[in-house]
């Protein structure tokens, strides 16, 4: 395939893949790499289910395209569990049943991650304000903040 | 397609003027990749001028603030600086778009996407603010009013690059800010918007005074009759009425699913009175 050679890390490991221009890193991630957790909901960047973290920002892959990554660190949802122990953030949605039909969950996760990276305990307004770009159609959202508050304190204590 | 990433201005100047298709800058890719993803727009070649450091980067010198094309809006919030001397230019750059949407979306963006309803443009004119361009011709600075002609169209001419937008450094007493009516608070187009910058002398009157509406026109409207009431004056009850009898009466905007003229000209004026008190308070403070 003529196409773009794109060198880069993505959960800690190194990468490479070849990619079109206008692939975008949701398709290369879920169809060149294999990596399925991160969803394509709307592919406009409205709802979030393709968050991934892009160094140190969070972005919806959907609205980046494969050949950015170059040289860049990449985090998605398969990197959050360390071998078979589940991320606080992980372990709290389970436990407070903060997903139903699961398609929002990765995005969730990886923006509730992002979130606690920079703010270690926020309140209930700064997760609901740092969770808006993520659409649950589901659970209503009450589930998903407290699994967030609940992890946040976890991670705290830990 | 294809996907060129230069390391220098001058570079990505040269490719965008010699395209032969269709050319388009790449920053955040907000706006471009939906544009693209909604067939609106087939590009041959791509320029992302994220590869270009001076671009990525927010400098101060000693009478402005140069903000590179390429600098998301999360990166405005986070410098304090700015933050401080221009609250209402980083609240309104902060209301585009969620998080995800921040990390990546760009005031020069915001502007060359040329909407009405762009939510970081009427603090930008309120304060003044300008666009250095860069083109095969050379260099030139503008108001950013400017920039905007229609909707979805700029002033710029083929190969022209805005490569930065200028903010003054403030006097004493001065403050902006900017607020906009939508449906809900969070991932919304502005219905209509208000902006205003204000500087008091040390008595607590208005000495300067620009006041701009978003999404009241076919581009943002610099409404100087309403920063004219404002000057002179302590921003009382009597004033803000004005204010807002001025605005509502300046609005040209249209009818759509998301307000009707009325609505739109009504708000208009409730806004600009609420930023006006916002701004006099942050001047005051300062």
């Amino acid at each position: 395939m003529a196409g773009i050679a794109v060198s880069t890390t993505i959960n800690g490991d190194h990468a490479e893949f070849l990619c079109h221009p206008d692939e975008t890193l949701l398709e290369v991630l879920r169809e060149r790499l294999g990596l399925m957790g991160v969803k394509e909901g709307c592919g406009t960047g409205d709802c979030g289910a393709c968050s991934v973290i892009l160094d140190d920002r969070l972005v919806c892959s959907c609205l980046v395209l494969g050949a950015e990554a170059e040289g860049r660190q990449i985090a998605t949802v398969e990197g959050m569990a360390q071998g078979d122990r589940l991320h606080p953030l992980q372990q709290k949605f389970l436990e407070h049943a903060a997903l139903q039909c699961g398609i929002c969950t990765p995005g969730f996760l990886i923006a509730a991650k992002d979130l606690l990276a920079k703010n270690p305990d926020p309140t209930e307004e700064e997760i609901r304000f740092g969770l808006a770009g993520n659409l649950c159609r589901c659970t209503g959202y009450d589930k998903i903040v407290r699994a967030v508050q609940d992890a946040a304190s976890v991670m705290r204590g830990a | 397609m294809r996907y060129i990433r230069p390391s220098s201005l001058e570079d990505a100047v040269g490719l965008l003027a010699e395209a032969s298709g269709k050319a388009a800058i790449l920053a955040g890719g907000s706006d471009l990749l939906v544009r693209m993803k909604g067939g609106f727009i087939e590009p041959d070649l791509i320029i992302d001028i994220k590869a270009i450091d001076a671009l990525g980067r927010i400098t101060e010198s000693d009478d402005c603030f140069v903000i590179g094309a390429a600098v998301p809006c999360a990166v405005l919030g986070e410098n304090t600086a700015l933050r401080h001397a221009w609250p209402g230019v980083v609240e309104g750059a902060k209301l585009i778009g969620s998080k995800q949407v921040q990390g990546r979306c760009t005031i020069v963006g915001n502007l060359c996407n040329a909407s009405p309803a762009a939510d970081s443009v009427p603090a930008l004119v309120a304060a003044g603010a300008k666009a250095v361009i860069k083109g095969p011709a050379g260099s030139r600075t503008i108001a950013v009013e400017m920039v905007p002609v229609a909707p979805g169209k700029t002033s710029l001419a083929p190969g022209e690059i805005i490569e930065a937008i200028l903010l003054d450094k403030r006097p004493p007493h001065s403050g902006d800010a900017y607020q906009r009516f939508t449906p809900r608070t969070e991932m919304d187009i502005a219905v209509v918007s208000a902006a205003v910058n204000l500087t008091l002398d040390d008595q607590g009157v208005v000495e300067k005074a620009r006041v701009a509406l978003g999404a009241a026109a076919p581009t943002v409207l610099l409404v100087e009759e309403a920063a004219n009431i404002l000057i002179g004056s302590r921003v009382d009850d009597s004033t803000l009425e004005r204010l807002a009898e001025v605005c509502s009466g300046a609005c040209r905007p249209i009818d759509d699913k998301r307000g009707t003229v009325e609505f739109r000209k009504k708000v208009a004026g409730v806004l600009a009175k609420r930023v006006a008190l916002t701004a006099y308070q942050r001047a005051g403070q300062k």
